[in-house]
């Protein structure tokens, strides 16, 4: 398998608005740096042949795991509301989403 | 020989009368306010609620019930499992103020085993560390020594354990997270088999690698909270759904016929100091009547590597929850997608904007192949190569850790070296195996070294057993500097 190509810093500008993160430039500089080397050490494993190998993404996976379709008590509604920032009528309050004015 | 039971024989004291259990908290209490200032073991000392749950072990004994295998016994909780009305941050601002609306399983276990939860510990921020370094309040510091870090992620619990804070604590380990500290700290510490312990209600980091585990002076303690933390829960999908091993009973059995194996990949880049303790533990093995010989599984040196793909992989879809919506900290914007980013930037620190910018970019299109994907496959070779091993070993035995406890700030700048850390722990998990780390003597500097014993799934008896001879036979051990009572 080939190697990916070196991490840049418009790389790392795009993951942070991708994971909604708002980086400083020195912030951008600094991770870029770091980053690279995690990724660079990382080569190692990149660039095996592993071709026909299966990937394993549990080490011990169970299937299928449900519970029997019965009502139950389950967490109270009033004590998770009162967790929230923002709270109106037994709904979690956020501001505008859309992108038009309010 | 037996392992000490110090855990137990409180328990047994406490449940026939011999002791109370509020007196036994004090006593834990007065040690806390002593030197907590000096450690920083905990986020939250939870003194008020532990008088009440004392109070109430004490009732039941003076009714003549019986309290459980724990009665009385003062407990540390690592602050990523969730407590019922009792702050729970993951040593994270973006989690400030949260209060959970229920408990972890294994909270509940511990309740109804008649344990005291004294306080929630102090961790690297979302368990994102291998020093206790990146909490966003402040660093916990070793008991041996004040200058020198604990290890971490969990290095709350066990700092909490070695300073004679609590007997017993309980700490996830992700990549080593209960067994590298452990070792820092010279305390006992197990990860045990993937899906053996309820993760329900631990705050998720990499969730095909997260498991619950004890941490105790003495490896039969650990056994005990094993078996009162362990088995099926149906409130986790990955639970597993078989017996889980019962371990104290086997404690004492021996390690006559056994096959243990030295893995020479965990020798490679450990300090020599660390290297002679642990060919010292394998000889100690031999003279106990265990085949000792030397193994080689040249997959666990890619774990590393694939570790730090796989897990910051997880991770970033795991903390996409924290959004400023639902819980914890919000800090507020004209508009929603604003205010995500403006939460997220204020209330996470450096370490975890690093995983999840890193887990980001491996999941994203045109690198996910190349990255998390021969990740995967290269866990299923790790795997394998265990595998081989154990056709001829029952056990591995290595280091837990290449060195000891270094000192404060020494990695902070250099978030790959901070991970080398973890080079021998961080192949378990990816297995998804059992491994535990006791005390076993000390290094040149005279700060505690962690020898690992390594098995296959659910072999926590088998290992702990050879843990057992392994501690029965271990050196002085270093002293942290409160049983001594001068400071290095």
């Amino acid at each position: 398998m080939s190697e990916p190509k070196r991490l840049t810093r418009e790389d790392v500008a795009h993951v942070a608005d991708l994971a909604r993160l708002a980086l400083s430039e020195e912030e951008l500089d600094l991770f870029t740096g770091q980053l690279a080397q995690v990724l660079d050490h990382a080569a190692d494993v990149a660039s095996l042949d592993l071709a026909g190998v299966k990937p394993t993404a549990h080490a011990m996976a169970v299937t299928n795991v449900v519970r029997a379709d019965e009502p139950r008590p389950c967490v109270d509604r009033d004590e998770v509301l009162a967790q929230a920032p923002s709270v109106e009528g037994h709904r979690f309050r956020v501001p505008r989403i859309l992108g038009e004015a309010p | 020989m037996s392992s000490p039971r110090p855990s137990m024989a409180l328990a047994n004291t406490i449940r026939s009368g011999g002791r109370s259990a509020l007196d036994v908290l004090e006593e834990h209490l007065a040690v806390i306010e002593a030197n907590e200032g000096e450690i920083h073991a905990f986020n939250l000392v939870t003194a008020d609620m532990a008088r009440d749950q004392a109070i109430a072990v004490d009732r039941q004994v003076a009714a003549g019930e019986d309290p459980g295998l724990l009665a009385g016994v003062p407990v540390a909780l690592k602050d990523n499992l969730c407590t019922r009305g009792v702050p729970t941050t993951c040593s994270s601002r973006i989690l400030d103020g949260w209060e959970p609306p229920y408990d972890a399983t294994v909270v509940t276990r511990l309740r109804n085993a008649g344990a005291v939860i004294v306080g929630k510990t102090n961790m690297d921020e979302f368990a994102m560390g291998s020093s206790t370094e990146t909490s966003a309040f402040g660093p916990t510091r070793n008991p041996h020594d004040t200058t020198r870090v604990p290890g971490g992620s969990s290095g709350g619990s066990a700092a909490a354990v070695a300073a004679g804070f609590a007997p017993l604590a309980l700490g996830s380990d992700t990549g080593g997270s209960i067994r590298q500290p452990a070792a820092l700290c010279g305390v006992v510490g197990m990860k045990p088999t993937y899906g053996t312990v309820s993760r329900y209600g631990l705050i998720a980091f990499a969730s095909s690698l997260d498991q619950i585990g004890p941490f105790a002076t003495t490896v039969a303690d650990a056994a005990l909270l094993f078996d009162v933390i362990g088995g099926h829960d149906p409130l986790d999908s990955t639970s597993l759904n078989r017996p889980t091993p019962r371990v104290l009973s086997v404690l004492d059995d021996g390690v006559n016929g056994l096959t243990v194996g030295v893995l020479t990949e965990f020798l490679d880049g450990a300090d020599p100091d660390v290297v002679a303790r642990t060919h010292q533990a394998a000889e100690a093995l031999a003279a106990a009547g265990a085949r000792v010989e030397e193994v080689s599984v040249p997959e666990v040196a890619l774990g590393l590597s694939a570790y730090y793909l796989i897990a910051p992989g997880e991770a970033s879809s795991n903390l996409a929850r924290y959004d400023g919506v639902r819980y914890g900290l919000r800090v507020e914007a004209p508009d929603t997608a604003t205010m995500n980013t403006a939460t997220r930037s204020a209330g996470f620190g450096a370490e975890v904007k690093r995983r999840i910018m890193l887990g980001t970019y491996v999941l994203s299109a045109g690198y996910m192949d190349a990255y998390y994907n021969q990740a995967l496959r290269v866990r299923t070779k790790i795997i394998e190569g265990f595998t081989t091993a154990y056709e001829r070993c029952d056990v591995l035995l290595g280091p837990t850790a290449p060195t000891t406890a270094f000192p404060l700030g020494a990695k902070t700048g250099d978030p790959l070296t901070m991970y080398l850390s973890d080079v021998c722990t961080i192949p378990t998990n990816l297995a998804g195996h059992p491994a535990v780390s006791v005390p076993f003597g000390t290094g040149d500097d005279g700060l505690p070294i962690g020898i690992q014993l390594l098995g296959p799934n659910l072999s926590e008896g088998t290992i702990l057993k050879v843990a057992a001879v392994v501690e029965a036979a271990a050196p002085a051990p270093s002293l942290p500097y409160l049983v001594k009572g001068a400071r290095p």
